[in-house]
């Protein structure tokens, strides 16, 4: 950071949060040693959550979004580890804690919801159980009065006849019901950070809706932040207060959502926005982005973007645009959409 | 005369337990009926696009079609000739040649163990055609380089394997091409390349797609006629425009509000009510009447035919006041 080159040159004004950010990710780089060569599946990733915001993470498959998700919870697969950066919640640094210290974070400050509720669930297990079991494990509450808030924890969510269904088993769920009995597990413990991966990638629009609305009546409720991941544009535009866009591994752009839609700085934001299909409606050909993203054993020298970049020059061919930081800059782009170079 | 005409079309299925825990239980056979009396035609060089939710039946009519499953009532035509009743073999296989289909997985739908090469020509080579210089002609046409076709599946990212799949579609030179769900599997920015590809190539090729989507959006771009789904019957047909701008049927109403939008942010939305129901034992009368605002005794009691409104198709009692 203290490079000159580094610092972007247009910086716009950030949108600081007002109050101590809940999660503060710092310069968080994960590294997966292979045979070949050490791969980087997020790379210098800083940013910052207050209570009650809800940050979207858009990307395409492959881009970090998950990883940087898993990264926070400590859930990362072997090999992949944390190589440097810190990771913060509500002033303690996590990134470094033992295991069985991160195991008692994990449920209790940090919640998790998955994008197939039938993997995050016990088949075996009642789900008044399952709520019973994690509320205990976190809370200092009796048996019953577990059971009372599983209970309530159920009706919150939307579950008809909740009384009934603490007795059944997930099979017994449909599809949506699954996953707000998994947005019920996650928000048991009243942890003050969620983390939602992809979870409406796996349901239909109508149910879609239903589970976003939740989500959002929920964590504005509770003041829970949360970190939603998605590919979705639309998801991203309906529930994000702020949206991170990652391209292979970095972020490309961060910033409040109706700016970064709206008004995208980066070239990559400005082609994903542009390939929806809606916001070509009427038109012949959709806009598309030539190419794919490269994989991250081959990564190109420079902005990892400059292959498919209208705008690239040779500055980007041999120099990665700025990194962002939590308090500077909104595109990691040395010449950012809608800017006077 | 219509290139694909569906008349009557239905499928059901025996979901019954195995005979010996029906006897000693004492269940009854259980039968889900995935498509109930679905007609439509899709023109030549048209897009017919059917979108719906799981389990309204829109995989299940493309495979009939594609003849893959026999449909238990009503038939499908293509060019006049029925494939489940024609009895001469040299139409059925005309016609069979003239159908082709892509699926929604690239990872699942291309034969890991075949060099690229053979995958895009076996439609032709199984019916021994000549493929000389057919694998490295399709592969420039779908924006792949011809060295390509010496390559494994693996080798590909999950839009250049739709495109393999689009190429190996393309191979027998057919006039519809049947694509359940081509791009849910690809990321945005791979989406629209792919879905331009298929635009192109059917303009220059003069080829009809029936198109099968969950994605309003994408559909609303790709077709020229949207039939909408809803537990295994049609429940509206249109073209894009009057569908997006005046939805004559709840249902659609309701797929529309829900859909999420890049247009308005942070808008909050009503969600709709209620889930697909459980298609063993749907609803008495018209199946959306449980979630449907403008539900009478009526949409309870009796089920309401498919009837036009101008251009329009649409099964609804209460369609002028929708």
């Amino acid at each position: 950071m203290s490079d000159p080159s580094l610092t972007p040159i247009h910086s716009e004004t950030p949108e600081r949060p007002l109050s101590e950010p809940v999660l503060s990710v710092r310069d968080l780089i994960v590294e997966i040693p292979t045979r070949y060569a050490v791969l980087r599946p997020v790379d210098q990733v800083s940013y910052d959550i207050a209570p009650g915001e809800i940050l979207g993470v858009v990307g395409e498959s492959g881009a970090g979004k998950s990883m940087t998700g898993n990264a926070v919870i400590g859930l990362l697969d072997r090999p992949a580890h944390i190589a440097d950066g810190e990771i913060w919640l509500k002033g303690r640094r996590i990134d470094n804690l033992r295991r069985d210290q991160m195991r008692a974070i994990r449920g209790k400050e940090i919640g998790m919801i998955f994008q197939d509720p039938l993997t995050s669930l016990n088949p075996l297990l009642r789900i008044g159980d399952q709520l019973s079991e994690t509320i205990l494990e976190h809370l200092p509450v009796s048996r019953a009065e577990a059971r009372v808030r599983a209970l309530q924890a159920l009706d919150e969510v939307g579950i008809p006849a909740a009384a009934e269904r603490l007795n059944s088993y997930p099979h017994e769920f449909s599809g949506g019901m699954r996953q707000r009995v998994v947005i019920a597990l996650a928000l048991c413990a009243e942890p003050s950070l969620v983390i939602a991966d992809e979870p409406t990638t796996a349901l239909d629009v109508s149910v879609q809706a239903q589970i976003i609305a939740l989500l959002k009546r929920l964590c504005r409720e509770k003041g829970t932040s949360v970190i939603l991941v998605t590919h979705d544009m639309g998801v991203i535009a309906e529930a994000a207060d702020r949206v991170a866009v990652m391209y292979a591994g970095r972020l490309a752009e961060l910033g409040p959502v109706a700016q970064v839609l709206k008004t995208p700085r980066h070239p990559y934001t400005d082609g994903l926005v542009g390939s929806m299909p809606m916001a070509s409606a009427g038109k012949e050909r959709l806009r598309q982005i030539p190419g794919s993203m490269p994989r991250l054993g081959s990564l190109p020298d420079g902005c990892a973007f400059h292959p498919r970049c209208p705008r690239a020059e040779t500055r980007c061919r041999q120099n990665p645009g700025p990194t962002l930081g939590a308090d500077h800059g909104r595109a990691a782009c040395w010449f950012p959409v809608g800017e006077v170079s | 005369m219509s290139l694909v005409s569906v008349r009557n079309l239905t499928r059901v299925f025996d979901v019954s337990k195995p005979w010996l825990n029906r006897v000693l239980e004492r269940l009854p056979k259980r039968y889900l009926t995935a498509v109930s009396d679905v007609s439509f035609q899709i023109e030549e060089n048209k897009v017919y696009a059917l979108v719906g939710e799981s389990g309204s039946g829109k995989s299940t009519i493309g495979k009939m079609l594609v003849g893959l499953l026999p449909p238990s009532e009503g038939g499908v035509e293509i060019r006049g000739v029925n494939l489940a009743s024609e009895q001469d073999a040299k139409t059925i296989d005309d016609i069979r040649s003239d159908i082709q289909m892509i699926f929604q997985d690239p990872y699942a739908s291309l034969n890991p163990r075949w060099r690229v090469g053979d995958i895009i020509v076996e439609p032709v080579a199984a019916r021994g055609g000549d493929t000389t210089g057919l694998a490295s002609k399709l592969l420039e046409q779908v924006g792949l380089a011809a060295e390509d076709a010496q390559k494994f599946p693996h080798e590909f990212s999950g839009g250049q394997r739709q495109r393999i799949a689009v190429a190996r579609a393309l191979a027998s030179n057919p006039k519809l091409i049947v694509c359940d769900e081509p791009t849910s599997a690809l990321d945005v920015s791979v989406q629209a390349q792919v879905l331009n590809l298929m635009s192109d190539l059917k303009d220059d090729l003069g080829l009809t797609y029936l198109f099968i989507s969950h994605d309003l959006t994408v559909v609303r771009h790709m077709a020229d006629t949207i039939g909408v789904l809803y537990l295994g019957r049609l429940v509206e047909e249109a073209a894009p425009e009057d569908l997006f701008t005046t939805p004559r049927h709840p249902y659609t109403q309701m797929l529309l509000d829900a859909a999420p939008r890049m247009d308005e942010i942070g808008r909050e939305v009503e969600p709709p009510t209620g889930e697909i129901p459980d298609p063993i034992n749907p609803p008495s009368g018209c199946a959306f009447h449980p979630r449907c605002p403008l539900a009478t005794d009526i949409c309870r009691e009796r089920r309401p035919e498919l009837r036009y409104v101008g251009i329009t198709r649409v099964a609804c009692h209460h369609t002028d006041a929708a």
